[in-house]
């Protein structure tokens, strides 16, 4: 018996003739954080994006190979992309609250999902609550999402993200855009929301890596170099890529 | 000449014309204003016209532009939205999709006398309904639907992708996503140009000559049978409106106050557009609130 939530092998992904990640095999544990790193334009967001797969979006992107969740390949015609992307929960980079109340962005969609009024007020208050945000705004939850600071927002769309009780939450550089303590308070949220999901964060941040993650990934060129613990990966790689970019000589 | 030099005389250039622009706005708001505020009063909007003696009103014009407007608007805003929903996010690229949007470009460009005929052929002979509202409507429906269509795609256009990715990210349909997301987040601008597609409609006369006709029966604000022609809301009537009125008066008038009633029904119609202007924005500003606070 393994804990593997994730199972991926052999997964290429292509952009029409080009090809943004070759032959990739990794596997993510239950209950962790993994880390991607690697230089621009590597093909962090390319690989995060198929696991919930948000790649399909993109017209003329193909996956060949296999992604296992909880066993089930994802991208066989038997799953329905609705239920996967309601179990692999995103956070984008730029922050992106609808144009709604604080309320509204939360229970939209539990209340698509068929909760009723007063689970809502439950699943708003929780959500907030992990996503350390209530306190914050527990007096204006009607008011538009918009009023909030950017770091705010962010917690506002981990929250949402949150409300549906994903198993597993996807983060694109998700402090990529605000200040540091911001950054500080998410990654935060991130080891103590560990405990209930599994968390993959793609991040240019070394150091955020270094303090947040359990394992990282280092991707150069569509390739997956390296995937092991992240003290190992800080203190003693075994590949000489991954110890030129931790070192900064490239990327 | 230095780039500084350049750069003040580009913008003087460029500020002028739009002075110019504002300036013959006003002088032709003025102008129509001026001659027209002196013949309107109570008595003038509310009255129907005289065909021989001076002293008619155009009460029943008035009331056909607005009500005309409503059923076009009526017709045209589901099929335009519908079809604007379409060829943003559903049509596939390809041959047919191309045909769709060549097909409303030319359509959009038909002189708008040309689509007056085709209503006469189609909407008042070949259906028998005669000179009434709804063939004028229907009229205005096909000469306003490619503005409609337009105006829908490129509000969606404007939605930023990040809304759309993040309803989807959390497993919402497409359609879910569509009517919750987008088109609320869309509403400002189709509203804006919903607003431009119904001045058509109070401007336009050509297109309603041979459809919605030109007379207007007597109309009797207390009937109840709205199968009979003086009920003011039967579709089935004919019903000249203001801007008609202004080119009949205008070219086969035999009143001899025929100038004087021109130039008041030509104010009466800027101040109405003017006026629906204004209160459309106004309520497409408390929907946008409405809809983006809380539900
Ligand atoms: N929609 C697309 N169409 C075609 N090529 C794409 C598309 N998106 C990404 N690519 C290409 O795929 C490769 C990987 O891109 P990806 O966005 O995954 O990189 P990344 O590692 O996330 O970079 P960054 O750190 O800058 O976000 C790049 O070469 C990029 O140019
Ligand atoms: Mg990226």
């Amino acid at each position: 018996m393994n804990n593997n939530i994730i199972e991926c092998s052999d997964v290429s992904i292509y952009y029409g003739p080009t090809q943004a990640i070759r032959n990739v095999d990794i596997t993510f544990p239950k209950s962790s954080v993994t880390a991607f790193i690697g230089p621009s334009g590597c093909g962090k967001s390319t690989f995060l994006r198929s696991l919930n797969r948000m790649n399909d979006l993109i017209p003329n992107t193909r996956v060949t190979g296999e992604i296992l969740l909880d066993k089930e390949d994802i991208y066989s015609d038997a799953i329905k992309v609705d239920q996967l992307r309601k179990k692999v929960g995103m956070v984008f980079q730029k922050p992106n609250p609808f144009y709604k109340s604080i309320y509204d962005n939360i229970a939209f969609a539990p209340k698509y999902y068929g909760k009723k009024k007063k689970e809502l007020d439950e699943i708003v208050e929780s959500s907030l609550r992990k996503a350390a945000l209530w306190d914050e705004v527990k007096d204006r939850l009607h008011k538009s999402a918009y009023a909030l600071s950017g770091g705010q927002q962010q917690r506002l769309c981990i929250a949402r993200a949150i409300a549906l009780k994903p198993d597993i939450l996807l983060l694109d550089e998700p402090t990529a855009s605000l200040d540091p303590l911001s950054t500080q308070k998410i990654e935060n949220l991130v080891v103590e929301l560990k405990q209930e999901y599994t968390i993959i964060i793609v991040t240019h941040n070394l150091h955020q890596a270094a303090r947040i993650s359990d394992s990282t990934a280092f991707f150069y060129m569509g390739n997956l170099i390296e995937h092991t613990e992240t003290k190992k990966m800080f203190t003693k790689p075994s590949q000489k890529k991954t110890e030129d970019y931790i070192t900064g000589r490239f990327g | 000449m230095n780039a500084k030099l350049a750069n003040r005389v580009a913008t003087i250039i460029i500020t002028s014309f739009a002075y110019l622009i504002i300036l013959i706005l006003a002088g032709l708001l003025g102008y129509i204003l001026y001659n027209g505020l002196s013949v309107i009063d109570w008595d003038f909007v509310t009255s129907p016209p005289e065909s021989l003696s001076a002293g008619g009103g155009i009460g029943p014009q008035l009331f056909n532009s607005f009500y005309l407007l409503i059923l076009t608007m009526l017709i045209t805003t589901p099929l335009g939205l519908g079809a604007g929903i379409y060829l943003s996010q559903y049509a596939p690229k390809n041959k047919l999709t191309n045909g769709i949007r060549t097909s409303i470009e030319v359509l959009s460009s038909l002189p708008s006398i040309v689509v007056g005929l085709f209503g006469l052929l189609i909407f008042v002979t070949y259906t028998g309904w005669g000179y009434s509202l709804i063939s004028g409507a229907l009229a205005l429906a096909v000469f306003n639907l490619p503005l409609m269509v337009r105006i829908t795609e490129e509000a969606i256009e404007t939605v930023p992708k990040e809304q759309i990715e993040a309803s989807l990210a959390l497993g919402i349909s497409k359609w879910k996503t569509i009517t919750h997301v987008i088109l609320p987040a869309a509403i400002p601008g189709i509203l804006t140009g919903t607003i431009l597609a119904s001045g058509r409609v109070f401007g336009e006369a050509a297109a309603l000559l041979f459809t919605a006709g030109m007379s207007s029966p007597a109309l009797d604000f207390t009937s109840m049978d709205i199968t009979s022609s003086s009920h003011p809301l039967n579709p089935f009537r004919p019903a000249e409106t203001l801007a008609v009125h202004i080119w009949k008066v205008n070219t086969e008038g035999l009143i001899p106050d025929a100038r004087e009633v021109a130039d008041g029904a030509s104010a009466i119609l800027v101040l109405s557009v003017l006026v629906f202007n204004i209160t459309a924005r106004w309520f497409g500003s408390w929907i946008y609130r409405r809809i983006t606070s809380h539900s």
